[in-house]
């Protein structure tokens, strides 16, 4: 008898838990901040600084989505996640938006009920190797020892690449990316294999850089996105579009530097759309009219972001590669503001 | 004639003879290295091991030390600084040190947790030591609350009230033990509390607040962090936890099946279940559980979830000083016609506690270590931000600079807890040896 009474009970609050998670963007605004999921640490991507202030690459979506919401990319409040809870915190809604180096997969989106707004990095799995090794190519591994995390995803994506180019390898498991790297350093092994982005911060940290070399070969798909939950469409609307706005403004010339002579107007009616000048996309979207602009002042364009926190002139020293605009032949293309 | 007479003995010596140095090998540093380093041929190789084990593991890690460097802005400055020699980058440290002890607090607000540091020694001294004013007892009643307001900030009516529920519910039992008996006076003063905190409290705190504005700028609990989360969950979770780990010991041994029961349940339970098992409950599953919009704070849900926890380890070893009582002792406060609540407070108590103050201490410097468990659930304490410094770009790959830093303030803390642990023990010695 009690235990239905507590399952009754445990059910009506899983209800109105779904039931009134369904406004978020009304929610958010009353709350006046928005719960923004984050890494607690991913170099270049999201990190606390000296003063406690997060900076990094997925850190400044959540930055973007309260410039268009609130008109003030500070009045965010960063919740740090492991890998294991980000999606729970998500589904109860201790925050309202995940932008957590998350790989767009269907069981996440599907099963998991979260809702991928896009991407903002293409990612895949590279490997590293000591120069001295004289290895050129992937290929060219037979018979190596790869450091490789245990339980993820790149131990099976490896095991794959081996036994589809008929090589063969020897793992030499590892818990952390940090014991991957001092093992590698130490010479326990001759790879090293995880996503391209951490290879990079990895080797930016290493005494002499130069001395390892990223192979070319990206042998897995690893698209990281931000992400929501699936049940409010209209909030799904709100961060895909911020997302799109700062791919777009890339694509179409507008930086943080030139967005407020563009908002006085320009030739080019998409431009106007985007910066609010006419067509009244902020009223759709329920964001105030010039909540593009405020998203390029305080955070910029895609490839400025990019630039800032991880791009070449960065220690981390990414090339755009994939994550380039479709017209310098990346992946990145942006839906038309109309 | 005597042997002694003066005819007879030639020479009588009338002052002492200044006693002479010993041999040179039986005094100083060469005596004490012949007693302690190689008194036996056992101890000869064990002293030669030791010192070729400190020659080849501890020597190379001099230059380390003295070669660190400590003013630089990146890893890759410190590198370049070194120039090819070994040396330790301290340099995270001058940068960080603020952040490794006060976690993301505001710069401006620091004096909050320094002031909050001092009042604990302050309120905690007259409980560890006897021989202190009685009146400091003031300061430890009047800490669990300006802790909370120094910390958390906000008004200060907020946290007045709370107390006030305490007065309150103190009257009222004050008045009812005059006129009642039994357990009754102690339901009316909690019935009076309850009441109070649950639906006067919030409008008279808002009222206060509106006539007589006065409080702290708030600081949300994600702001906490470093030193000062373990500080405020260790210290919140030994002062709660012991009285509930007595309580736990009595009713485990208690003749009411009942109360045994629900304490075997409780202790079995929550010693069965790992500390991060519970951490993530707190964490993740209570959300499922709330209504939503009701949010308990996420370090208050720890400190709850840590207090339960040593509570059950807690009252395993006051059981232990329970049962190493003789019963005589037991037999004795029941001849002497004391009441239950008597007996235990007068006799049973002090000689259990003492006897297990090893045990108690070694459970509160785990708990104490335990606090860095808070990492897993997205709370920053020394080991998370540790992690987190490591993510910015120009400290990646720095690890040991920031792991001794760490380990020494632990062993500070769990070190003074253990000697003060041990000068309890010989100040509360009442056999003679």
């Amino acid at each position: 008898m009690n235990k239905s009474v507590f399952l009754g009970a445990l059910t009506v609050a899983a209800l109105s838990a779904g039931a009134a998670a369904a406004a978020t963007l009304d929610d958010v605004k009353a709350a006046g901040v928005l719960k923004c999921g984050v890494n607690p640490g991913t170099p270049g991507f999201a990190a606390p600084d000296a003063n406690g202030v997060y900076q990094g690459f997925d850190v400044d979506i959540c930055r973007a989505v309260a410039a268009a919401v609130f008109g003030d990319a500070t009045k965010v409040e960063y919740v740090p996640l492991d890998s294991s809870q980000r999606f729970t915190s998500l589904s109860t809604g201790e925050i309202d938006l995940l932008a957590r180096n998350t790989t767009w997969t269907f069981v996440r989106d599907v099963d998991l009920k979260n809702e991928f707004v896009g991407v903002n990095y293409y990612d895949g799995q590279g490997f590293i190797v000591p120069k001295a090794l004289g290895v050129s190519s992937a290929k060219e591994l037979d018979g190596a020892t790869v450091c490789i995390e245990t339980g993820t995803t790149t131990e099976l994506n490896l095991a794959d690449y081996f036994r589809a180019n008929s090589m063969s390898y020897q793992a030499v498991p590892v818990a952390t990316f940090e014991e991957a790297q001092s093992q590698f350093l130490a010479g326990a092994c001759d790879v090293y294999t995880t996503d391209a982005s951490a290879l990079a911060a990895a080797r930016s940290a290493f005494a002499t850089p130069s001395d390892y070399v990223v192979l070319p070969e990206i042998i897995s798909k690893e698209p990281l996105g931000p992400l929501v939950r699936q049940d409010d469409g209209a909030w799904g609307d709100v961060a895909r579009w911020t997302l799109n706005a700062m791919i777009a403004a890339e694509e179409l010339g507008i930086t943080s530097a030139n967005v407020g002579e563009m908002a006085a107007g320009t030739d080019n009616p998409e431009i106007n759309r985007m910066l609010g000048v006419e067509g009244g996309l902020g009223d759709m979207i329920g964001l105030p009219n010039d909540w593009v602009v405020q998203i390029l002042t305080q955070v910029g364009n895609y490839g400025e972001s990019f630039e800032r926190n991880v791009g070449e002139d960065t220690p981390i020293g990414l090339s755009r590669g994939l994550n380039a605009q479709w017209k310098d032949g990346g992946l990145l293309y942006a839906p038309p503001f109309r | 004639m005597s042997n002694l007479d003066a005819e007879t003995v030639q020479f009588v010596r009338e002052t002492m003879i200044p006693p002479s140095a010993p041999p040179g090998r039986e005094t100083g540093a060469v005596k004490w290295m012949r007693e302690n380093l190689f008194s036996s041929w056992f101890n000869v190789i064990m002293t030669l091991l030791a010192i070729w084990f400190i020659w080849h593991f501890f020597v190379p890690m001099i230059p380390w030390f003295v070669n660190g460097v400590w003013n630089a802005d990146s890893l890759r400055e410190c590198r370049e600084i070194l120039d090819g020699r070994t040396g330790g980058c301290f340099a995270v440290l001058s940068e960080r040190w603020k952040q490794l002890l006060f976690g993301f607090y505001p710069q401006t607000e620091y004096w909050r947790p320094i002031l909050m540091f001092i009042w604990l020694a302050v309120a905690a001294a007259p409980i560890m030591f006897d021989n202190l004013p009685r009146k400091l007892l003031i300061a430890t009643a009047i800490y669990p609350f300006a802790m909370v307001w120094l910390i958390w900030g906000g008004s200060i009516w907020g946290v007045l009230s709370v107390a006030a529920g305490f007065g309150l519910g103190y009257v009222a039992f004050k008045f009812a033990d005059r006129k009642l008996e039994g357990l009754i006076p102690l339901l009316v003063g909690l019935a009076v509390a309850v009441v109070w905190w649950l639906f006067l409290r919030g409008p008279v705190a808002g009222g206060l607040q509106s006539i007589l504005p006065f409080g702290l700028p708030s600081v949300g609990s994600r702001e906490l962090g470093g030193f000062l989360i373990c500080l405020i969950i260790g210290v919140s979770g030994i002062a709660l936890s012991l009285p509930i780990g007595i309580i736990l010991a009595l009713g485990r041994i208690s003749n009411l099946p009942l109360v045994k029961m629900i304490c075997v349940g409780f202790i079995e339970f929550i010693r069965g279940v790992p500390l991060i098992t519970l951490l993530f409950v707190a964490s993740l599953l209570l959300n499922y559980f709330l209504p939503p919009k009701v949010t308990f704070d996420l370090v208050l849900r720890v400190i709850v979830m840590v207090t339960l926890f040593s509570s059950a380890y807690l009252a395993e070893v006051i059981r232990g000083g329970l049962a190493a009582l003789p019963k005589g002792q037991y037999e004795a406060a029941d001849a002497l016609g004391l009441s239950y609540w008597q007996a235990q407070r007068l006799i049973i108590m002090p000689q259990a506690l003492k006897i297990s103050i090893p045990g108690i201490v070694n459970s509160f410097i785990g708990l104490f270590m335990d606090t860095s468990l808070v990492m897993f659930i997205g709370i920053f304490d020394m080991l998370g931000l540790a992690k987190a410094i490591r993510a910015n770009t120009a400290w990646i790959g720095i690890y040991w600079e920031l792991y001794i830093f760490i380990g020494l303030v632990f062993w500070v803390c769990c070190f003074g807890m253990s000697q003060y642990s041990q000068w309890l023990e010989r100040k509360l010695r009442t056999d003679h040896h």
